[in-house]
């Protein structure tokens, strides 16, 4: 096992290789930094003064690939492709704009992200998994039919409609919770609540929708047949046989986006005012923080990375063929 | 020439999108085994109400894409002289709603201003009071007892207009249905409205009454009210959500045109050939998928600006500038979007490589382009079909989150992104301002459940998994066999 | 005679599709008696399957009864509310599938899903089920049972999961047992020993079992009564051995005279021309009457009933009532297919030799897949699929490729026409070795050399029509200058193999099995080739089908003097048309020879075991099953010395050791086993012929 997992993350690193080329190319060649530059303190304020100490202030005053003026080693070293792209792989992010270690912001804000995307995902999982059950308990009947397109109406509906109804409802019209905003420890719960709500219930549509289809094409199977053949009461067919085949395509697609989790939601966080991962890169975003979202790219590789891995060994964890085979 | 026609870069690609579908149109009427699956399509009575609603906004965006420039001025003699503005045709019709700006915001139907304003009154005093509206409702004179029949009237007339055209258009499809059975026209008015035919007419009729009626209404009221309102800078709400549609089904389509030739050409090409070939196309999108997909389009919308605000001179025009900024959004989602496409296709040409046909293929030494091409592109084809018509919805809903975050299209265009981020802040004001919000998502909601529901259809009648049980009809067909003599 | 277990009265079910209801099943009756074996034979889509369905009420979401009654020991089971029906399900009757692999669960170990129905059904407890289950497999012949109730399905052989299958379907003691094609997925060796095992535990429990079977030998080995089942009715029931001397409908005696055997060779085979009839219909008059050779005016018109007629027997068909005036046919028993003479002037001697003539000379071929493993995805072993085959055809003659599933057949077929690169050895066509030519040269050369693959619906391209498809290979080798010319020669093709010219507009959806094969063999045909590996090309299809697609192989290679490389498992079909035979075993050749040689004395163990194994579609021949234990070793690590060494009942002390070389028993006979290798005085006695006579 152990070496099955050292393999595979040799296998990630290519990737992480390539991801780290890609945003190089985006960050630095197609735009020089002076460009950037002159877009970053707008047309009134540009002079070659100030440019050459915007990008001495952010260390892009050096050559892109090769530094012809250094000696040895610094050569290499001394330049954008060390300093920005290089040291991201032992996570040394360096600072924002603002000044601020970027690996300490991260660290900090990715609690209060978990405290939501955590909650969402399990309860998520849980809630899809539930009606997808029940409609494909009652499939081909009314029941189904209706799930479906009830199933369709909730997919259709933007992702921002579910956080500003929800927000207007339940936080400004009922009062029932803060309607933004973020605490640590118990009071955490109260601020919570809604978002995770939110999340849960714009995620059904999409989500109990495809577990269906996947427990249908279970049902039809010969094993539950066969189970079927035994005299097996019909809700033990659901949940010994079909749920138990069923959640392997479940859980693993499921697996892939759990580290991701702690990137946080960009809507959400900057709806509900939570100081996690997702506002911060929107943030960065719109203030136009290269240094960060350049960080931000580079951490969301990683954690799909270690999805990925996460899937493979969730495999072999949950289906008998992969484990013993 | 009363116009000069522009054509922008979206345009050539919706047209020529347009006629590759006419061209697929005709291929798919001269073969059979085509045009069965789309038959089963055409059955389905969900799939075709959403097709009716889907088509309504389809020519409301062709509409949108026809522009020029009108001719300015009446003087002919210096020769044609063209307006610097570019319209469309959409713009032209909808003159009424967009050139009767009001101050601020103002409610639906509405005939004064959302905020009080401090007027002067003739005998000198001031008063904090609503001011009439420049335009909405302008023509009542005592607009506290007249709005109501007035616009209750209205309303009436553009619905009973609804009504006679929908009469108009069920008794042409029962004129069809008669020919077609060789049965009189009140028969198959009867067969049609009990649901008997295997064309879900009732379902399309049903919709499209419901549309015209509405479209009736609204035109009715438009001439003299701001039906859905006004936003912020006093434009018609509804104007504006008619002109974003335009943006959402751009981004919806054009984005597969960019995606698709990466998704074919890579995706049957690692399944086909396997070893290298695949294991370099499999890095790479795995690489692609690795970089989370919003930070991704951020990143690369970002260098976008800097790139093209750092050349001002290379676009003349803002309406260009946002266009060409458009078209490069559509690109980037097409390059982020490739991947899971490509995937399906590389799993479906590794099963359908290993089928006796294409090993029989290869006993006569037939070349690989002409196997990809003759035998696995004609085979997965189905399989793009269901993608793309899956992907068209999300890529709209995509669109509204990603104008919002900042990285989406130009904020000078109209789009249901735009729209939303510019009233969600009014959302605290007190009383609250809604309809512009309402409005962006109502339009949305309609858009994309239409698309929905014709996709599903779309997937049901292709995707040789989904098998549709309907186990209401044996039941039916036993009952009628029983009944007739033995 | 006691009450009858289960009855069946006017069963109708109907499938809906869509438009028309299918009438899958068409007002069905029969009786079983305890400790009765009643076998529903019939082709594919005649609605056997949905008739056991039917009885145990688990019909697929679009079917349903529409009318009729199904009693069990007096109660109506299609009266009972679903609960009680649940009780009944693998209480009272139980049911195996053909595919045992799909039919059991994937992620729950085989001993949890033999408890679940001890649990459901009875009231043991937890120990007493546990040592229940284990008595169970151990009753069924699955060795080492406490472990095996540990493993999953995916861990067992084919015909241990069927055991499995067969003991959970087994757990309650049911007095009724439905067998859905219960061998149909397994290997003729493993049949043999699950038929066997079946037989004894309906024998030994006293109950009775439906058999829904399309094999004329299972019912001849296994079943007490047989009804044949046709469009969705039963048209003829009969006690077995009154059935076999002399089935009295004209569909039964059809499916016996379509029946590939020795005695048949150099005869066309009998066909039944048409096709089965659609079930979204309502008939009017006999079912077969438009396929039948008897037929009257009034079987078009007026539709029989099952007529009862001496000794116990039920035939529906108008020559057994008073409709018909002529009713010669029924009153001369059919001649048993034994005395069925053979039509003279086949010009094949089958007994002279290849020669240097040969067209295709195979030395020493071996396919070797690599398996690879890990980071740098090193090869760490190989499936040695195929492992030194050396074999010849000449022009003209047909050699047969047997042996079973998983043997390596297939491989020797798709190796010689370089579908798969060899890993070594030569297969020199015409003189010329294949491996030696350029890839232009090569694809040339193919012309000579096509193939006719097992499954018609995964051979045509659904996206063409036929004309494409005859035209692909045309057009890619240059045969026919001009487009007219190759369609002309298009309308020549299908004609030959028995289609309207106007097929090829069509798409391959719109054909029938058989019909698609007929396609299939004029794709090959269309570049005029000299061999043709024939992969299987009949085990997809029907008996009656079967008989057709065999015709035309025998008229296409007496025409063209075709060769081919015929690969089947099927011995029936082997001692039809085939000239020599070759038989596989994990990789080699253990034995051939020419037919006559190899099916009236086989010398290798395995090939007596391989040809002992086949029911033989008549209830008087009491043939010895050689037993063999075991399965199939896999591919990758062969057994040492003589891979059949562990299963065969002769080994000695060399056979574990080193791997028989060829001996030369005849002109063309040739064995590879120790048994016959002069240098092991101490050797046991060869097998005499005699035992394993069979002609």
């Amino acid at each position: 096992m152990i070496a099955y997992i050292v393999r595979r993350v040799l296998y990630a690193l290519p990737i992480l290789i390539g991801v780290n080329l890609i945003t190089f190319a985006l960050f630095f060649v197609v735009n020089t930094p002076d460009d950037m530059a002159r877009m970053q303190l707008g047309a009134k304020r540009v002079t070659p003064q100030a440019i050459e100490r915007w990008k001495v202030e952010r260390g892009y005053d050096k050559p892109l690939l090769w530094n012809s003026g250094a000696s040895g080693l610094e050569q290499l070293t001394d330049t954008i492709f060390y300093d920005k792209s290089v040291r991201l792989f032992v996570f040394d992010f360096g600072n924002a704009d603002d000044g601020r270690d970027i690996a300490h912001e991260i660290l900090t804000r990715m609690g209060p992200s978990l405290a939501i995307a955590l909650p969402v995902f399990l309860v998520g999982i849980a809630v899809n998994i539930t009606f997808a059950l029940m409609m494909a308990f009652f499939r081909a009947s009314y029941l189904d039919l209706w799930g479906v397109v009830v199933c369709v109406a909730m997919m259709s509906i933007s992702g921002l409609f579910y956080i500003i109804g929800g927000q207007y409802l339940v936080s400004k019209l009922w009062h029932l919770v803060p309607i933004s905003g973020f605490a640590g420890g118990p009071d955490a719960l109260k601020f919570v609540v809604l978002p995770v709500l939110i999340g849960v219930v714009g995620g059904i549509g999409a989500g109990a929708r495809w577990y269906r289809t996947i427990f249908l094409e279970e049902i039809g199977k010969d094993y539950v047949r066969t189970a079927r053949a035994k005299g097996m009461r019909e809700s033990v067919v659901l949940f010994r046989h079909v749920l138990k085949n069923g959640l392997i395509p479940i859980l693993t697609g499921a697996v892939v986006v759990l580290p991701s989790l702690f990137l946080g939601s960009l809507l959400m966080e900057s709806f509900f005012g939570i100081p996690g991962l997702g506002s911060y890169t929107i943030d960065a975003i719109q203030a136009q923080d290269f240094a960060v979202v350049r960080s931000m790219v580079f951490l969301g590789a990683v954690l799909y990375i270690i999805g990925l891995l996460l899937t493979d060994i969730s495999y072999t964890l949950v289906d008998p063929r992969v484990r013993l085979a | 020439m009363l116009f000069q026609p522009v054509i922008l870069w979206t345009d050539a690609l919706v047209f020529l999108l347009l006629v590759a579908l006419a061209g697929v149109v005709v291929y798919v009427r001269r073969h059979e085994h085509l045009r069965q699956p789309w038959r089963r399509v055409a059955h389905s009575a969900t799939g075709m109400a959403g097709a009716v609603v889907l088509a309504f906004f389809v020519l409301v965006g062709v509409l949108d894409s026809l522009h020029y420039r009108a001719r300015a001025g009446g003087d002919s003699s210096r020769g044609n002289v063209y307006a610097v503005e570019i319209t469309s045709v959409l713009d032209a019709l909808l003159r009424s709603l967009k050139e009767r700006p009001e101050k601020t915001y103002s409610a639906p139907l509405g005939y004064q201003l959302y905020a009080r304003e401090t007027v002067e009154l003739p005998d000198g005093r001031q008063s904090r009071e609503y001011p009439r509206l420049r335009h909405g409702g302008a023509h009542l004179k005592a607009p506290q007892d007249e709005w109501r029949p007035d616009v209750g009237r209205r309303a009436l007339a553009g619905a009973a207009i609804g009504f006679v055209l929908w009469v108009v258009a069920a008794t042409l499809v029962s004129a069809h249905i008669a020919r077609a059975t060789g049965e009189g026209i009140d028969r198959a008015w009867r067969a049609l409205a009990r649901g008997e035919l295997d064309m879900p007419w009732r379902a399309i009729l049903a919709t499209l009454g419901a549309l015209l009626v509405l479209v009736c209404v609204a035109a009715a009221l438009a001439g003299k009210y701001h039906v859905l309102g006004t936003s912020k800078v006093g434009e018609d709400v509804l104007y504006q959500a008619l002109k974003s549609v335009r943006i959402a089904l751009v981004i919806g389509t054009l984005t597969t045109l960019v995606m698709l030739p990466f998704a074919i050409l890579l995706g049957i090409g690692a399944g086909y050939f396997k070893g290298w070939a695949d294991d370099i196309i499999q890095y790479l999108y795995t690489t692609l998928n690795s970089i989370p997909a919003v930070l991704l389009i951020a990143a690369a919308v970002l260098m976008m600006q800097v790139y093209i605000d750092t050349r001002p001179q290379a676009f003349p025009t803002s309406v260009e500038r946002a266009d060409l900024r458009l078209l490069f959004l559509c690109a980037i989602l097409g390059v982020t979007s490739w991947t899971g496409l490509c995937r399906l296709l590389r799993g479906e040409t590794l099963k359908i490589r290993e089928l006796d046909y294409i090993q029989a293929a290869q006993a006569f030494g037939v070349s690989h382009l002409r196997i990809i091409t003759r035998h696995i592109l004609p085979n997965v084809m189905h399989i793009v079909l269901i993608a793309v018509v899956m992907e068209f919805s999300s890529l709209v809903l995509a669109e509204a989150v990603l104008s919002y975050v900042g990285v989406g299209v130009d904020p000078s265009m109209i789009s249901f992104g735009t729209m939303i981020n510019a009233a969600r802040l009014e959302m605290a004001r007190d009383p609250m301002v809604w309809w512009s919000l309402a409005s962006a998502f109502g339009f949305m909601f309609a858009l994309v459940l239409s698309a929905n529901l014709f996709a599903d259809a779309v997937r049901d009648a292709f995707d040789p998994r989904v098998a549709v049980i309907k186990p209401f009809r044996l039941r039916l067909a036993a009952l009628a066999a029983a009944k007739a003599p033995a | 005679m006691s009450e009858p277990l289960l009855e069946i009265d006017r069963l109708s079910t109907w499938i809906d599709t869509g438009d028309h209801p299918v009438r899958a099943v068409d007002g069905l009756s029969l009786e079983l008696r305890a400790g009765e074996t009643f076998a529903l034979l019939g082709e594919s889509g005649c609605g056997k399957s949905i008739t056991a369905l039917s009885v145990m009420r688990l019909l697929p979401d679009a079917g349903r009864v529409v009318d009729g009654r199904i009693v069990l020991g007096g109660v109506d089971l299609l009266q009972l509310p679903e609960t009680e029906m649940r009780a009944v399900r693998g209480a009272r009757i139980g049911m195996i599938f053909q595919e045992p692999m799909l039919s059991l669960n994937p992620v729950l170990t085989v001993g949890a899903q033999i408890l679940e129905v001890l649990e459901r059904h009875t009231s043991l407890s937890t120990r007493q089920a546990q040592s229940k289950a284990r008595e169970l497999l151990d009753s069924v012949g699955v060795p080492d049972a406490p472990r095996r109730l540990h493993e999953f399905p995916f861990q067992l052989s084919g015909g241990l999961r069927q055991r499995v299958m067969i003991a959970m379907a087994l757990a309650c003691e049911p007095e009724l047992l439905i067998a859905d094609e219960p061998t149909t997925a397994l290997d003729v060796t493993i049949q043999a020993q699950v038929l066997e095992l079946l037989h004894d535990l309906q024998r030994s429990r006293g109950m009775a079992m439906l058999l829904i079977t399309h094999d004329l030998g299972v019912v001849a080995e296994t079943a007490h009564r047989v009804g044949v089942m046709y469009a969705g009715q039963i048209v003829e029931t009969a006690p077995c051995t009154a059935f076999f001397a002399d089935p009295q409908h004209p569909y039964s005696r059809k499916l016996f005279a379509s029946l590939p055997a020795r005695q048949k060779r150099g005869g066309a085979l009998s066909v039944i021309g048409g096709n089965v009839p659609s079930l979204a219909q309502v008939f009017e008059g006999c079912r077969f009457a438009e396929r039948c050779d008897h037929a009257q005016a009034p079987c078009r018109v007026i539709v029989p009933a099952l007529t009862r007629t001496d000794g116990g027997r039920s035939v529906r068909c108008h020559l057994y009532t008073a409709v018909l005036g002529d009713r010669s046919a029924a009153l001369t028993p059919v001649a048993s297919s034994a005395e069925q003479a053979p039509a003279a002037g086949r010009a094949n001697d089958p007994t002279s030799s290849p020669g240097p003539g040969a067209i295709l000379e195979v030395s020493d071929l071996r396919v070797h897949f690599p398996i690879h493993r890990g980071l740098l995805r090193r090869v760490v072993g190989y499936v040695r699929a195929v492992d030194g085959v050396t074999l010849a055809i000449a022009p003209g003659r047909t050699l047969a490729l047997v042996g079973e599933s998983g043997c390596g057949k297939t491989t020797v077929g798709k190796g010689v026409l370089r579908l798969v690169p060899p890993t070594g050895g030569e297969v020199v066509f015409d003189g010329v070795d294949l491996g030696e030519l350029s890839a232009p040269a090569l694809r040339a050369r193919r012309r000579d050399m096509q193939i006719v693959f097992q499954d018609p619906y995964s051979s045509l391209n659904p996206r063409m029509r036929v004309s494409e498809i005859l035209d692909e290979g045309m057009s890619a080798l240059g045969v026919g200058s001009t487009a007219g010319e190759r369609a002309r020669r298009i309308d020549a093709l299908l004609r030959e193999v028995g289609l309207d010219p106007a097929a090829k507009s069509r798409y391959p959806h719109e054909f029938s099995g058989g019909q698609r094969q007929r396609i299939a063999i004029a794709r090959a045909l269309a570049v005029e080739p000299r061999l043709i590996v024939c992969d299987e090309p009949t085990s997809a299809l029907d008996v009656s089908v079967q008989a057709q697609i065999l015709n035309l192989l025998l008229d296409l290679q007496r025409r063209h003097a075709i060769a081919y490389l015929f690969i089947t498992h099927n011995m029936g079909v082997v001692e039809y048309l085939a000239h020599e035979v070759a038989v596989m075993y994990l990789g080699r050749i253990v034995e051939q020879g020419s037919v006559h040689d190899v099916f009236s004395a086989p010398k290798h163990p395995y090939t007596r075991a391989l040809l002992s194994a086949v029911p033989v579609p008549d209830p008087h021949t009491k043939r010895e099953v050689l037993k063999l234990g075991g399965d199939l070793p896999s591919a990758v690590s062969p057994p040492p010395g003589c891979h059949f060494n562990p299963r065969c009942p002769r080994a000695f002390e060399p056979c574990a050791v080193t791997y028989p070389a060829e001996r030369a028993l005849g002109p063309l006979h040739r064995v590879r086993c120790h048994l016959y290798d002069d240098v092991f005085p101490g050797r046991p006695i060869a097998p005499s012929d005699d035992i394993a006579e069979r002609a």
